[in-house]
């Protein structure tokens, strides 16, 4: 290497951009309630146990359909089991859902996108009528015939909604490739004999990364909404997994009686999913040069 | 030599895609038809038949032929318009699904206009007050719409409106003792109690079918308001409207009939995606709503594994959101005046 001096402190550039990004989302009040609730949801999954006021599986046939209040902040479910502290631990099966979904979706669209960008072509035709055909159902359609297929679980909703929600990163993956791949720097790497493999690895894939995760996030909603109707439809989580959507489910029965066994699971999803949009809503402010200039 | 007609290039290529996608969605349900785990022989001989029955089930079903004759026997079953016999009740599962469709169509459609009626105008204020107090109550009225869980929603509305209120009916398409009343001539309640006379029919049909429509409306609303905004956005930003407001035009003028009658094209085909988008949530408000639409056809077959109704159900939804993309895409050339 060459003995210039380097900068100590320089911050890479899509970092600076991501604190960019940041200050600008806490900056407007609805993404910054976004930012907090996911905070809590966060917080609230790691440190489960810590708030949970009871254990979230045992049952009280003594205490069944307690209202709120009387020990029990959200009052008590068919089982005598305490919602308060389901809703708690189901804040883990929430992220998990999130989790999951992301690593399985991110990388599928990322590796369909990035290779039918770069090689363009008939291969690039194949894969886009591929995606083409994925996205002509909406997803929940799609999850229900492949939950059909698997088997309802959890496990299998999970892959489920992967299977169903990567078409849309692949195709902003794909758009993004297009405009790098004609690139000097895309074509020294080829000069210099590195594979198709390697160029895409290691100098496309980084550069859709930021975009992606994005959409990532602004999917989201829609993921755990979908993910609450398969539970809901007794096709996602089973009993006695506290999932919110599989809570609303067996809470359905009592509903007239004891609203409190729908109402706050469904809160949950309702903010949750909020959130999420409120996020997206922002982030995409964020991301659009001619809004950031005018605020 | 077709390069001499692009008209006609773009109409025949438009044709194949639509005939790959076809083809492609078919495969799709072959497949997870396919990877259901429940064996089909044995749903149809039961667990204790003998080895004999049992393989000759297997051959009569196909299952003894590789994978690609299943498929193309798969096809031509279904472009002969046999779509397999459900498990549950014993008819071709397309008559079925030609039964229910009415109750769906009649829900979606009331929604749809619900949902325009709501979103259209919505979207026009927000658009006109960019980055002022009206625009930020649409955007987080229209972000509420497109976050709720509709199921929770649903039941929620029925605490509220039918058990605590009483101010419209409960589960179903009308009220228990006006089953049966009315003749079934095309499957819309609303219009056959109409053709019928029976105007208690009719509002008790109204009544119960509000609800459900007004959510899902609600719902499809949200997606509708931020259309119709950002297709505002983009013509009142532009130099015409500068021009039509120095020629002396009120701002209501302008936003209105130029405006409003540029965008008019694009609503009609984002209207029309909407109006497929609703299936979506059409499968979980029937289930709340005891709605005897497609909605509950497909989860009831699905938790009882009818694979036979599931996938036929699959594939007529795939088949509706590829006719929906095709109609907005020719409303779209035909209306636009700058694609002839």
């Amino acid at each position: 290497m060459t003995d210039l001096p380097l900068p100590t402190r320089r911050i890479p550039g899509p970092l600076l951009a991501l604190r960019n990004i940041l200050t600008f989302l806490i900056r407007q009040p609805t993404s910054a309630f976004g930012l907090i609730v996911l905070a809590v949801l966060i917080l609230t999954a790691i440190f489960a146990p810590l708030i949970a006021t009871h254990d979230p599986y045992v049952q009280d046939l003594n205490n069944v359909l307690q209202a709120p209040g009387n020990g029990h902040l959200f009052g008590t479910d068919e089982l005598g089991r305490d919602i308060f502290s389901r809703l708690v631990w189901g804040a883990r099966i929430t992220l998990t859902i999130i989790f999951l979904v992301t690593i399985v979706v991110g990388p599928l669209g990322l590796l369909v996108g990035t290779t039918s960008g770069y090689f363009g072509g008939r291969f690039d035709t194949v894969m886009m009528r591929i995606t083409d055909i994925f996205l002509s159902f909406p997803s929940l359609i799609l999850s229900l015939a492949f939950v059909a297929a698997l088997g309802p679980s959890l496990n299998n909703a999970i892959i489920a909604i992967g299977l169903t929600s990567w078409p849309p990163i692949a195709r902003l993956a794909r758009a993004e490739t297009m405009t790098f791949r004609k690139a000097d720097y895309i074509a020294a790497a080829r000069l210099q004999g590195a594979s198709p493999m390697r160029i895409i690895l290691k100098s496309i894939v980084p550069m859709c990364l930021p975009s992606v995760m994005i959409r990532l996030t602004l999917n989201m909603a829609t993921v755990i909404l979908t993910a609450a109707g398969l539970g809901f439809l007794g096709l996602g989580a089973q009993p006695p997994l506290p999932e919110w959507g599989a809570m609303i489910a067996t809470g359905r029965r009592y509903m007239i009686d004891s609203w409190w066994l729908v109402t706050f699971p469904g809160l949950a999803i309702l903010t949750v999913s909020l959130a999420f949009n409120l996020l997206g809503d922002g982030l995409r402010d964020a991301l659009d040069p001619k809004q950031m200039n005018r605020r | 030599m077709l390069t001499e007609y692009p008209r006609l290039r773009s109409v025949l290529g438009q044709a194949t895609t639509i005939a790959i996608t076809l083809l492609g969605l078919l495969l799709l349900t072959f497949i997870i038809g396919r990877m259901m785990p429940a064996d089909p022989v044995r749903a149809i001989v039961g667990e204790d038949a003998s080895r004999e029955t049992y393989e000759q089930v297997f051959n009569q079903l196909g299952l003894d032929r590789p994978v690609w004759e299943q498929f193309l026997r798969y096809l031509g079953d279904v472009f002969s318009g046999d779509f397999g016999t459900s498990i549950r009740t014993g008819q071709p599962v397309i008559n079925d699904i030609l039964h229910v469709m009415p109750a769906t169509i009649e829900l979606a459609t009331l929604a749809i206009l619900i949902g325009a009626g709501l979103g259209v105008p919505l979207g026009v204020i927000a658009a006109v007050n960019k980055d002022r107090w009206p625009d930020h109550v649409v955007r987080v009225f229209s972000l509420f719409g497109h976050s709720m869980p509709i199921f929770w929603t649903g039941m929620i509305a029925l605490i509220i409106f039918y058990a605590k209120l009483g101010w419209v009916g409960g589960s179903g398409r009308m009220s228990q003792f006006y089953i049966g009343m009315v003749p079934d001539r095309t499957g819309f309640l609303l219009i056959d109690s109409l053709l019928a006379g029976q105007m208690d029919v009719f509002w008790s049909a109204i009544n119960h079918l509000i609800l459900p429509a007004a959510l899902l409306g609600y719902s499809s609303s949200a997606y509708i308001t931020r259309m119709t905004r950002s297709f505002m956005l983009d013509q009142l930003g532009q130099e015409y409207m500068t021009t039509a407001r120095v020629k002396g035009l009120s701002k209501r003028q302008t936003i209105w009939h130029h405006a409003f009658g540029n965008i008019k094209v694009q609503l009609v085909t984002i209207v029309a995606l909407a109006y497929g988008g609703l299936l979506e949530g059409a499968v979980l408000i029937e289930t709340v709503f005891g709605w005897p639409g497609f909605g509950q056809y497909l989860t009831n077959n699905l938790i009882i594994g009818d694979m036979n109704a599931v996938m036929t159900c699959v594939l007529i939804v795939g088949v509706i959101f590829i006719a929906l993309n095709l109609l907005s895409d020719l409303l779209y050339r035909v209306f636009d005046p700058r694609t002839k």
